[in-house]
C-alpha cells in the first residue's frame, strides 16, 4: 500500500515537474507546479511527516500558487517566445544535468543497501502527532535560527520596497 | 552579561542599528539627504567592532545556542575584518547618493548592516542550517543593494542576474547539507566531523562536500561558477562592488575553512577533496586573468581579477591544515583592504552616474586628482603583489603554504599568473599618469571627506599588512590553532 502510494505520487510529480518544463503557457506551468507540491505533501504524509504535509498544502499550494496564479493574471502574460537560448547552455546543459543525475544515482544505489528501506506510514495507520516534537525543536535546539529568520525576511520586504517602488 | 548573548552581541548591536535606521527613516523628507542615517549605520558598526574585541578579551571559547554558534579567535578575526570593510563602504557611501538620486538612500544603510549581521553569523556558527540563513540574509541584501541604481539598465540586469543565478547555486549548498545530513545523520560541523569517521555512506558525504563547494565557489566568484561577475560588478554601484567583492568572500571563505579544514580534514577525506579545490584554484587563477586582459571597462577588469584573487585564496585550501589557514585569513584580509579602497577610489571619480568607465576615461587623472591616481595606483600594485603591500605577503604565505605542503605547481602557476595579471593592472596604472587624449570627461565634484576618510584608511590598512604583517598573522594564527585543536 505504501510502495504503492510512494509509486503513484512519486511518478507523479516527477511527471509534473516536467511537464512544468515543456508548457509554453504561464498558467499550464503554474498549474503543474500545484500539482508536484500536492503530490510532495502526499509523499510527505506518507512518511510520517503530517505537519509538513499540511503545511506544503497550506503555504505552497495555497498561498504562494495563488499568488503566483494572480500575478500571471495581472501581468496578462501570453504564450511564451522561444529563444534559441545560449549555445553554451544548450551543448552543456543536458549532458551535464544528465552527469548530475547519474552521479547521484550512483551515489543512492550504491550506498543504497546500506541506506535501507525508509519505513513508510510512521504515523499513517496510529494517529500521533509531531507538532510537539517539531516545536520542541524549534524552541530548543533551532532557536536562534528560527530567530534569525525574521532578520531574513525583514531583508526581504526591504528588497520588496526598494526595488518594486516607482521613483517620483 | 550571559555567554549566549556575548556570543552574538556584534550581531545584535548591527540588527538593532538597522531597526533604529529603518525606523528613523520615514521623518525625513522623500528626497532629503538621508547623511544622518548614515552616521548612525557607522555608529553601529563601530559598536559592532567593539563588542567583538570585547568578545576577545574574554580569551575563551564559547559554544551557545545548543551548539550552533562557536564564539573563538578565529570568529574574531573574521567579524573584525567583515566590520572593518563595511565600515569602509559606510564611509564611501555616505556622499555617493546625492540627494534626489534616490529616495531609498535610507533603506541602503539599513540593507548593509543586515548583510553584514548575515555575513557575522556565517563566520561564527558551527552549524549549517545557521549558516545557511546567514547566508542568505547576505546574499538577499547584495542582490537587493547590487540594483540599486534604478534609473540604469545595467543595474536591474547586475540585480536579477545576481539573484537568479544567486538562487540556483544556493540550492546546491541546500542539497550539500541535505546529503551530509544523510550520510551522518547531524548538521552540525563537530557532528559532521565525528560522524564521517564511521559513516557507511562515505561516497554520499564525498558528494555532499562537492555540493557546498559548488554554493560556495559560486559566492566566492571561483571558477567555473564565475559567469555572473563581470555583469554583476559592471551594473552595480561601486560602493557596493567593493562590498560585494570582500565581506561575503571573506564570511564564505572562513565557512569553507570552517567545512574544509576542521570537518572534512582526516587524511583520508583530505586527500579525495583536495585536487578538487586544486582544479578550482588553478581554472579561477587562469579564467581570471586571462579574463582581465581582454577587458576595456575598469570595473570589469577588477571583476575578473577578483576571480583570479578566489583562484590564489583557493591554493591554501590544497594546505591544510594550520598554515595555510592562517594564510588564507591573513590573505582574505590583505584582499579585502585593497579591493575595497581600489572601488572606493572608482566610486569618487566616477559618483552615481560613472561617467568613467573605460581604461581610456582614466587617461590622464593623476593631472587632475594627483592624490586620489595616488591611492587607485597603490592599490593597484598591491593588487599586483608588490613589496611593502598587503597583496606581497597575502600571495607570500598563500604559495609559501603550498610550497609547504608539497604542491609546487600549483605555486608556480600561481606566479605564473601573478606575471600575466601584472600586464593589466599596468594598464590601468599607466593610463593614469598618461597625457589625456580627448576632452575632458564627467564633471567632477571632489571626494567627500568621509570618503577621504576611508580611502586613507583602506591605504593605512594596505600599507600595514605590507609592512608589518605580524599582528593581524598571529590573529590569524591563534584562530587557526583554534580551529585545528578542536579537532585533535
Amino acid at each position: 500500500m505504501h510502495l504503492a502510494l510512494f509509486f503513484i505520487f512519486g511518478g507523479l510529480a516527477v511527471l509534473a515537474a516536467l511537464n512544468l518544463l515543456l508548457q509554453r503557457h504561464p498558467i499550464n506551468s503554474a498549474l503543474s507546479l500545484v500539482v508536484v507540491m500536492m503530490s510532495l505533501a502526499v509523499l510527505y504524509w506518507s512518511l510520517g511527516a503530517e505537519f509538513l504535509a499540511a503545511a506544503q498544502i497550506i503555504v505552497y499550494s495555497g498561498a504562494v500558487m495563488v499568488l503566483f496564479v494572480f500575478v500571471i493574471m495581472l501581468l496578462n502574460a501570453g504564450e511564451e517566445e522561444r529563444t534559441r537560448g545560449s549555445k553554451i547552455a544548450s551543448i552543456a546543459g543536458f549532458p551535464g544535468a544528465a552527469a548530475i543525475f547519474c552521479l547521484l544515482s550512483f551515489v543512492f544505489l550504491s550506498e543504497g543497501h546500506k541506506l535501507g528501506l525508509s519505513h513508510l506510514g510512521g504515523s499513517l495507520d496510529e494517529a500521533s502527532s509531531n507538532i510537539s516534537q517539531i516545536s520542541s525543536l524549534l524552541f530548543t535546539d533551532l532557536l536562534l535560527p528560527f530567530e534569525v529568520t525574521s532578520v531574513l525576511i525583514l531583508v526581504a520586504i526591504l528588497g520588496a520596497v526598494v526595488l518594486a517602488k516607482k521613483e517620483r | 552579561m550571559s555567554s549566549a548573548l556575548l556570543s552574538i552581541l556584534p550581531e545584535v548591536v548591527l540588527t538593532v542599528t538597522g531597526v533604529l535606521i529603518m525606523l528613523a527613516d520615514p521623518f525625513f523628507a522623500p528626497k532629503a539627504s538621508k547623511k544622518a542615517l548614515g552616521w548612525l549605520a557607522v555608529l553601529g558598526t563601530l559598536g559592532a567592532a567593539g563588542a567583538t574585541l570585547l568578545q576577545l578579551r574574554t580569551h575563551q571559547i564559547l559554544l551557545t545556542f545548543s551548539g550552533s554558534i562557536q564564539m573563538d579567535t578565529f570568529s574574531v578575526f573574521f567579524h573584525l575584518l567583515i566590520a572593518s570593510i563595511v565600515l569602509l563602504t559606510l564611509l564611501v557611501s555616505l556622499d555617493y547618493f546625492k540627494p534626489g538620486a534616490t529616495s531609498h538612500s535610507g533603506e541602503y544603510f539599513a540593507l548593509v548592516l543586515f548583510g553584514a549581521v548575515g555575513m557575522m553569523l556565517m563566520t561564527c556558527s558551527v552549524e549549517l542550517l545557521m549558516v545557511f540563513i546567514g547566508l542568505e540574509i547576505s546574499s538577499i541584501s547584495t542582490y537587493i543593494l547590487a540594483g540599486y541604481r534604478k534609473g540604469q539598465a545595467t543595474a536591474s540586469e547586475s540585480s536579477l542576474k545576481y539573484f537568479l543565478l544567486g538562487s540556483f547555486a544556493t540550492a546546491f549548498f541546500l542539497y550539500g547539507i541535505a546529503l551530509a545530513f544523510g550520510a551522518t545523520g547531524t548538521t552540525s560541523l563537530n557532528g559532521i566531523a565525528s560522524g564521517l569517521s564511521v559513516t557507511a555512506f562515505p561516497t554520499m558525504a564525498f558528494l555532499a562536500l562537492a555540493m557546498m563547494l559548488v554554493g560556495l565557489g559560486f559566492k566566492v566568484s571561483a571558477a567555473p561558477f564565475h559567469v555572473w561577475t563581470p555583469d554583476v560588478y559592471q551594473g552595480a554601484p561601486a560602493p557596493v562592488v567593493g562590498l560585494m567583492s570582500t565581506a561575503p568572500k571573506a564570511a564564505v571563505f572562513a565557512v569553507l575553512l570552517r567545512i574544509t579544514a576542521t570537518t572534512y580534514s582526516s587524511e583520508l577525506l583530505h586527500a579525495r577533496w583536495v585536487w578538487l579545490i586544486g582544479i578550482i584554484a588553478v581554472l579561477s587563477m587562469t579564467i581570471g586573468n586571462l579574463g582581465a586582459l581582454l577587458q576595456k571597462d575598469a570595473k570589469r577588469m577588477l571583476a575578473y581579477s577578483s576571480i583570479a584573487h578566489a583562484g590564489y585564496l583557493m591554493v591554501a585550501y590544497t594546505a591544510l591544515p594550520a598554515d595555510s589557514i592562517a594564510a588564507a585569513a591573513f590573505y582574505t584580509a590583505g584582499y579585502a583592504a585593497m579591493n575595497v579602497g581600489a572601488f572606493a577610489v572608482i566610486s569618487q571619480l566616477g559618483g552615481y552616474d560613472e561617467p568613467l568607465r573605460t581604461i581610456d576615461d582614466y587617461r590622464g587623472l593623476a593631472q587632475k586628482h594627483p592624490v586620489l591616481a595616488a591611492a587607485l595606483a597603490f592599490f593597484l600594485l598591491s593588487l599586483i603583489g608588490i613589496p611593502f603591500t598587503g597583496g606581497f605577503f597575502g600571495k607570500f604565505y598563500v604559495f609559501n603554504a603550498a610550497i609547504g605542503a608539497g604542491h609546487v605547481w600549483l605555486a608556480v602557476l600561481g606566479l605564473l599568473n601573478s606575471g600575466v595579471a601584472c600586464f593589466y593592472y599596468l594598464r590601468l596604472l599607466t593610463a593614469l599618469y598618461s597625457r589625456k587624449l580627448g576632452e575632458e570627461g564627467g564633471e567632477f565634484e571632489g571626494s567627500s571627506p568621509a570618503a577621504a576618510i576611508a580611502i586613507a584608511g583602506a591605504v593605512l590598512a594596505t600599507l600595514l599588512l605590507g609592512v608589518l604583517p605580524g599582528k593581524v598573522l598571529g590573529l590569524a594564527q591563534r584562530g587557526a590553532t583554534v580551529q585545528v585543536s578542536r579537532n585533535r
